[in-house]
């Protein structure tokens, strides 16, 4: 301790030592036990658990009559499955890559000294302030062929436009595409606009001086300052996509038939409705695979990258 | 950033006005469903059915938000949204309440009281805010059921509690970390006990990021729909398992406006919150992912 040249300490901490000195150290754990008992016992202990539910054939209710991993074989069989997984990989892609995108588009237009950029950053971004049942429900009304966009834009005059996509088992997909990128694009370009902000104007400038056009100096040199941000944004909207359920509920209610459900929903569907308990934790235990495969990684690259800074 | 076009060549103007265009058209994108949802909520049926989604309402109404608010049918019951508008409100107060102060705490623990083993602490309850819910729904339920909170506010205020909990002690720990130590151990050496030094020293700065945490755990709260459903029973409904359960009630005539004002209902505490206070909803969601 560097308090030793203190003349009042010693004598304090005779004084104060037996009892309330030794509380005042355990305090600290005390208050942060329940949390930790509560992280312990619902969040791993709950991980555990369904885990083990996924290795016994319960159907209704819970049973533990083990059955090893044949729940994960009959996943594996499972068209239905399938889908859902295979639903995930085309909307999380197309839902990162065009969010991605447009944020960083957005963000960079918006840098450039636009008088209304406060007011034109609310408009952007107030859709993720927004439940995703109504975002669905929303959707859901413009894109009904009948009343929806479709409707007006025959009514402008183009008889022959189709937009039915809400129907069209194919296209339903994109859908929640469209939907989920209009939730959540604003919130890229606003991580994106915050990034622009924090890079040093003497690069730029340096860059300007070299004669570099201004496309040039966004493709060659700001863009790759923006790295760290792309990566935690990727982070965020695929741990957004893995947990989309309450989108796919309100705008396609996972239809045409199943021609959008999503690993979510296929969990909350099986374990909850069609008495199929095991099978559903097998489910949600390969959800929380995939969100280990992307968040190891970037916990690995932070702190590698604290060490380093 | 200093690389604004500045020389105010024809080019360069053209160049402006084309960013102005583009920055106001992908305005209009985020705006037209808000704009839709709104006017369709203040026209009659008929109009509905005949006009196109942009068209103004000819004889605007409100009775579809009336409708919406106490007599339309969500599932087997039809008095409206406002039971479950106010089932939220019940759910969300001593949800976010609770966990805000819990988050405080914990905060405030684990930077101004390390001790062997405190980041471990934080890193094993960090975890909790990344999980896919699915894992822990079916445990919860049957939890809930052995602690006879099956299906109630109250045992829906326990699971925000318990997996927001995560959050705010996140926001809290990343807050204290950067109020400098030499003022707490200063009144540690004054014999100023854990509470005292709390309660004086990082309670009266904490006010921007005790706003951060409760406008946080309320849009997530509020906005919830997966505790909601899984854990609610019919009168015990949050408003956005209401919300969608009118919407997908399929007895009758579908009545589009009254959906449209029911989704105004739910959406406004949320957008009122973002208007009022969107700066602080931002460093809410940036708070996690850039790391300052």
């Amino acid at each position: 301790m560097s308090t030793v040249s203190s003349p009042t300490r010693p004598a304090r901490v005779a004084r104060g030592r037996p009892a309330g000195a030794r509380l005042q150290d355990w305090l600290p754990r005390l208050v942060l036990s329940p949390s930790i008992a509560i992280s312990l016992f619902f969040v791993y202990g709950f991980m555990i658990w369904t885990f083990v539910l996924s290795l016994t054939n319960s159907r209704m209710l819970p049973s533990y009559d083990f059955v090893g991993f044949a729940q994960y074989a009959r996943l594996m069989t499972n068209e239905r499955w399938w889908v859902a997984a295979t639903n995930l990989g085309i909307f999380g892609g197309l839902f990162v890559v065009i969010c991605l995108g447009l944020g960083l588009l957005l963000a960079i237009l918006l840098d450039q000294r636009i008088r209304q950029e406060g007011a034109l950053r609310t408009l952007y971004l107030y859709p993720m302030a927004l439940s995703f049942i109504v975002t669905g429900v929303v959707w859901k009304w413009l894109l009904n062929p009948g009343l929806g966009i479709q409707a007006m834009v025959r009514g402008w005059g183009f008889e022959d436009f189709t937009f039915n996509w809400l129907t069209d088992p194919d296209m339903a997909i994109y859908t929640l595409v469209i939907a989920a990128v209009w939730q959540a694009s604003g919130f890229v370009m606003a991580l994106f606009l915050a990034g622009l902000r924090g890079i040093d104007d003497s690069i730029i400038k340096a860059a300007q001086l070299d004669g570099a056009s201004l496309p040039r100096i966004y493709w060659r040199v700001v863009i790759p300052c923006l790295r760290p941000v792309v990566f935690s944004a990727v982070m965020i909207l695929s741990h957004i996509a893995i947990k989309s359920f309450d989108l796919v509920v309100a705008l396609t209610g996972g239809g045409p038939g199943y021609a959008t459900d999503l690993p979510a929903t296929f969990m909350y569907t099986h374990a909850f409705t069609r008495a199929q308990i095991g099978l559903g934790s097998a489910s949600a235990i390969l959800m929380l695979g995939g969100v280990l495969a992307i968040l190891i990684p970037y916990l690995y690259s932070e702190l590698r990258s604290r060490k380093h800074g | 950033m200093d690389n604004v076009i500045r020389r105010r060549t024809p080019a360069a103007r053209l160049a402006r006005a084309l960013l102005l265009t583009v920055l106001i058209l992908a305005a209009l994108f985020y705006l037209m469903p808000l704009v839709v949802m709104l006017l369709t909520s203040v026209k009659p049926l008929e109009e509905i059915r005949a006009g196109s989604l942009l068209a103004l309402p000819m004889n605007p109404t409100f009775s579809p938000w009336v409708k919406a608010w106490g007599e339309a049918c969500t599932g087997m019951r039809c008095d409206g949204v406002s039971v479950y508008f106010f089932n939220s409100i019940a759910i969300v107060i001593p949800a976010v309440l609770i966990s805000t102060t819990v988050g405080a705490l914990n905060g405030y623990a684990l930077t101004k009281w390390r001790f062997k083993g405190s980041e471990l602490v934080f890193a094993l309850m960090l975890f909790g805010c990344f999980i896919p819910f699915q894992v822990v729904l079916l445990p919860m339920a049957q939890t809930l059921g052995w602690l006879g909170l099956a299906s109630s506010r109250a045992g829906l205020v326990l699971v925000h509690v318990i997996f927001g909990i995560a959050f705010t002690t996140l926001f809290f720990r990343n807050f204290y970390v950067a109020i400098p130590n030499e003022l707490v151990s200063a009144a540690k050496l004054d014999g100023a006990g854990f509470f005292r030094i709390f309660w004086r020293i990082l309670l009266p700065v904490s006010a921007p990021i005790i706003v951060v945490s409760v406008i946080w755990q309320f849009t997530q709260i509020w906005n919830d729909f997966l505790f909601g459903v899984a854990f609610s029973a019919h009168d015990t409904q949050p408003v956005t398992v209401a919300l969608n359960n009118l919407v997908n009630t399929s007895t009758g005539v579908r009545e589009y406006n009254v959906d449209m004002a029911a989704a105004m209902i739910a959406a406004l505490p949320t957008l009122v919150v973002y208007v009022l206070a969107g700066k602080y909803f931002v460093r809410g969601l940036t708070a996690g992912s850039v790391k300052g």
